[in-house]
């Protein structure tokens, strides 16, 4: 409540419900609402927390499997990893908070996630960033994405949970709309998951962490569930403040009380702060409660009930964290909140957490849609020289070397990361053996632009394919959906359709819907963030002495391409870095074809057959050489098949989908284009690893040192010091 | 023999179980110890480790020197028994007056999270363990890394031979661009004139284990466990 109800501005809509919604209420109730319970239900029927433009569409995702052991509706989903253990994992936007705080924004995004994954009694292993800003030309967006990083690093180094990954991305529809998703994995043994609502009647909630204080209020429903506009900075005080120190030793506290089996529950205080917890926790157990707040610690007097209730301020004595008894679980399905010696409000808890409206939006093809695909990049001729091309898109903010942002995060704390940044997918191991689990987040908002079905299908095949080319058998996904205004039709459309994509994607791969999350309302003025679906993909390395890298670790190796190649630059790093142009129609997803490769990239990791492996993405073959190159310290000499009967730079640069770049072990090229065709993938030789330079014969050749200079220098130039500033 | 190596964990420590774990993987025995524990279980050495003890609130390791166990550790000191403070631990050292000077932000404002290169340098005197111009990869992790001393300490650091480490190229040569965080005279860790502290801001914790990456840290603990008397078995 950051402003005041006005005389021609009632109370339920300053807090961002709406006349229908009010009267719903009062229904429910059988009376009107106090201010207090008002504040109660627009926290819990807000847009973030309620899913209710998004519900009737979630709901087709598949969320089934044999290796699901919770789906979607909890603090996070639970995947099996075999030998007794499960993975934990979940993804999270932060993105309003950090357009308008991006230090604290992307902090408390941290703390928030990484307390989803510790409600599980899962400790949390390892963090992914995916995000996205507008062009860094612009001081505001440099501005943004320093802060954001910093905050991320800031608050991920001092609780000691490792940043492994997460890809950074670049348009002008995200200046003023930067997307930051966090995803939290975790490892707990299977008996000592927390996910069942276990204990009932007469159970005691204690509050542990930090005090509540005034931050944060109005987070989900001022912030989250409304379009920023230009008086976007009055909501600053919507920001919480994060306290990394107290997250820390919660983490210890939590982790020791989950040893010693004194839990039944543990329930994060998240979007709407003790409202949530304690209405959540109670409708799940089909029992009421009575919550106390004179007993809540609060960091200042005089705090009003329904401040308390909806702040989202950070959250057991050895650790010097203080705990207290907030509310009693009760028989009756009421939750009684008491603020002195008076009932402040009285509200059927299921009807907070459970009885939220559910809307089914109406949805419009955009009628911009058909022209911009009519552009296609594949008409423009080549603007530069081959060579000029392809070290621009290679230094294009969008394929080049995030190690700026990587290296201000720790990725190497509590000892078990064995790939962090940079690669494929990040590679995670369970301590004392040799299982491993890989991770990666994905989405492309340019192929979700020009076609959302496509962006859905691409994302989720993008990311799964980034951890089979690791060796590891992709599991699961958590998916965060990035829109603009679900008021809009043209908005709702899109979003249908990448949910479409993305429920196709994951049948055909086999890899169902742990949960996630959905942030509307990213645009201002009139321009919202392309439909952006981030992916967030976790695979089970059984072995990660088998895990297979992706830079060449030697010369004179073979290098074989899997896939087809077709002409495909709609929407491809190549038209944005070097034609300017968004446009054209995405490339086309087989999506058979695409689970055929993904277990033969599996078939060849657990058989030892490959010294290096690289999926083919943004920027297609020439952009995957070059940074298997670079990783390696490598060069390569390829030329490109002479029945491929593409341009060069369409062969260079074209994103086909379902493709990677494998290069087999000494002597075991026959043993891999035998695996692929046992597979039904196409295999086609390109040459040799080796030498110092990046050649393609008969087209240009590029020292390896130049690349690396575009490559590793591109961001760092951007964001030099003489630039940045506030 | 099997070296007793006590480990103190602040709140806030992060690295702490990564340094029990590299002693165990080592040949040693790890020993916990609690910030609050007013001995050192009569461990053979000391590590403070890694992390953000009490949170860094206001000033790395500031607060940290008062705790209990960081007096056991000055007693342990004077006692000539070893100790090795990493990171955080190396800010403790110096906020305890244990190792001179101090450790501030980085040049570059941020923090840094990278694998270097750092050399080992020769103590006059000798130093069990310890191997001179050898070139370790160890990463780093730190926003407040870069080590500052008044002109005297640095001048006395230098002449006495304290300086252990120094952050280098790949062949071993000093040259600042390798240095990530500005340290003085491109400092990368420091011992005390009587050789029984050993400072650094690299995570020898983190580079033991072969299927991670490079072992540099190995050298590392082998001068802790020489000074146990021990050696390490890796």
């Amino acid at each position: 409540m950051t402003k005041a109800a006005t005389a021609e501005e009632p109370l339920h809509r300053a807090l961002g419900l709406t006349d229908d919604e009010l009267a719903a209420i009062e229904a429910r109730l059988g009376r009107a609402p106090n201010r207090t319970e008002l504040a109660m239900f627009a926290a819990m029927w807000s847009e973030h927390c309620s899913y209710k433009s998004s519900k009737v569409h979630l709901r087709t995702l598949p969320t089934q499997g044999p290796q699901i052991l919770v789906g979607p509706g909890l603090d996070a989903g639970v995947v099996d990893l075999g030998e007794g253990m499960a993975c934990v994992f979940k993804i999270e936007s932060h993105s309003h908070p950090s357009a308008i705080e991006p230090f604290q924004g992307a902090a408390t995004g941290v703390g928030g996630i990484v307390r989803d994954i510790l409600s599980m009694g899962a400790r949390p292993a390892a963090l992914l960033d995916p995000l996205r800003f507008g062009p860094l030309d612009e001081g505001r967006n440099r501005y943004l994405f320093a802060g954001v990083v910093a905050g991320i690093g800031g608050y991920g180094n001092s609780i000691g949970v490792p940043t492994v990954g997460g890809e950074v991305k670049f348009a002008p529809c995200h200046s003023g709309n930067p997307t930051v998703n966090v995803l939290c994995l975790g490892f707990a043994s299977h008996d000592a998951l927390l996910p069942v609502a276990r204990g009932g009647e007469g159970n005691v909630m204690v509050l542990i962490g930090a005090a509540t204080g005034r931050d944060g209020i109005g987070g989900v429903s001022v912030l989250a569930s409304r379009t920023l506009d230009e008086r976007a900075h009055e909501s600053r005080p919507s920001v919480q403040i994060g306290d990394p120190f107290a997250e820390n030793l919660l983490i210890e506290a939590c982790m020791e009380l989950a040893s010693r089996g004194v839990l039944r529950g543990l329930q994060d205080l998240g979007g709407a702060g003790l409202t949530c917890a304690v209405s959540e926790s109670a409708a799940r157990r089909r029992v009421g409660a009575d919550l106390d707040l004179d007993a809540v610690p609060l960091r200042e007097p005089g705090m009003e009930p329904f401040e308390i209730l909806t702040s989202k301020s950070e959250v057991c004595l050895r650790w010097g964290l203080a705990a207290t008894a907030v509310a009693k679980l009760r028989g009756g399905g009421q939750l009684y909140v008491r603020h002195g010696k008076t009932v402040v409000a009285k509200v059927p808890a299921r009807a907070l957490a459970e009885e939220g409206p559910v809307y089914e939006r109406p949805i419009r093809r955009p009628a911009w849609i058909a022209r911009l695909r009519e552009e296609d990049p594949l008409k423009s001729p080549l603007p530069l020289p081959l060579a000029d091309a392809f070290l621009a898109v290679l230094g294009s903010p969008n394929v080049a070397s995030m190690r700026w942002a990587f290296e201000q995060y720790d990725s190497i704390v509590q000892g078990q990361t064995v790939a962090g940044p940079g690669g494929d997918a990040a590679i995670v191991r369970l301590e004392g053996t040799v299982r491993a689990v890989a991770v990666s987040t994905d989405g492309n908002g340019r192929f979700g632009l020009l076609d959302p079905y496509l962006g859905g299908l691409h994302a989720v095949a993008e990311s799964t394919r980034n951890v089979a080319t690791t060796g590891a058998t992709p599991l699961a996904i958590t998916n965060c959906l990035n829109f603009g205004s679900p008021e809009r039709p043209e908005v709702m459309w899109q979003f249908a359709e990448t949910v479409r994509g993305i429920g196709d994607a994951c049948r055909a791969l086999n890899t169902p819907v742990t949960g996630g999350n959905v942030s509307f309302y990213n645009e201002s003025g009139d321009s919202a963030v392309h439909p952006t679906p981030i992916i967030g993909a976790v695979g089970l390395l059984e072995d990660y002495r088998l895990l297979v890298r992706s830079g060449f670790p030697d010369g004179g190796l073979l290098i074989y391409l899997l896939g087809s190649t077709h002409p495909e630059l709609g929407g491809s790093a190549y038209a944005d870095a070097v034609l300017h142009r968004v446009s054209g129609k995405p490339p086309d997803l087989d999506l058979e074809a695409e689970a055929s490769l993904q277990r033969l990239l599996v078939a060849c990791g657990r058989a030892d057959l490959l010294a290096a492996a690289h999926d083919l993405s943004e920027g297609g073959l020439a952009v995957a050489l070059a940074e298997s190159a670079i990783a390696g310290g490598i060069g390569c000499s390829v030329s490109l098949p002479i029945d491929w009967d593409l341009e060069p730079h369409i062969g260079l640069f074209s994103e086909s989908a379902s493709r990677a770049v494998v290069v087999p072990r000494a002597g075991q090229g026959a043993a891999v284009e035998e695996l692929a065709a046992q597979h039904g993938v196409p295999i086609t030789y390109l040459g040799l690893t080796g030498g110092s330079t990046i050649s393609f014969t008969g087209l240009f050749d590029v020292p390896l040192s130049d690349a690396i200079v575009e490559y590793e220098g591109a961001i760092p130039k951007l964001m030099s010091p003489r630039r940045t500033q506030n | 023999m099997k070296p007793r190596i006590a480990v103190i964990t602040f709140p806030g420590s992060n690295d702490d179980r990564d340094a029990l774990r590299a002693v165990r993987l080592l040949g040693g025995e790890p020993v916990p110890v609690w910030h609050a524990d007013r001995d050192l279980h009569g461990a053979d050495g000391v590590i403070l480790p890694g992390g953000f003890s009490y949170g860094d609130y206001l000033r790395t390791g500031a607060i940290a020197r008062f705790a209990p166990a960081v007096k056991a550790v000055t007693r342990y000191v004077e006692a000539g028994r070893p100790v090795l403070g990493v990171c955080n631990g190396f800010q403790i050292l110096c906020e305890a007056g244990l190792l001179p000077g101090a450790l501030i932000r980085n040049a570059g404002l941020s923090f840094v999270c990278r694998w270097v290169n750092v050399r080992t340098e020769a103590r006059p005197e000798g130093w069990p363990g310890w191997e001179a111009g050898r070139v370790l990869q160890i990463p780093v992790k730190h926003g407040e890394g870069q080590w500052v001393g008044s002109p005297e300490d640095v001048a006395r650091v230098e002449e006495r031979g304290q300086v252990a480490l120094r952050y280098c190229s790949p062949d071993g040569l000093e040259d600042e661009a390798f240095t990530p965080n500005g340290s003085t005279h491109n400092i990368a860790g420091l011992r005390n004139e009587r050789g029984n502290v050993l400072g650094l801001m690299p995570h020898p914790e983190h580079a033991v284990d072969p299927d991670l990456g490079p072992t540099g840290g190995i050298a590392v603990f082998a001068w802790l466990f020489a000074m146990c008397g021990a050696e390490v078995s890796a």
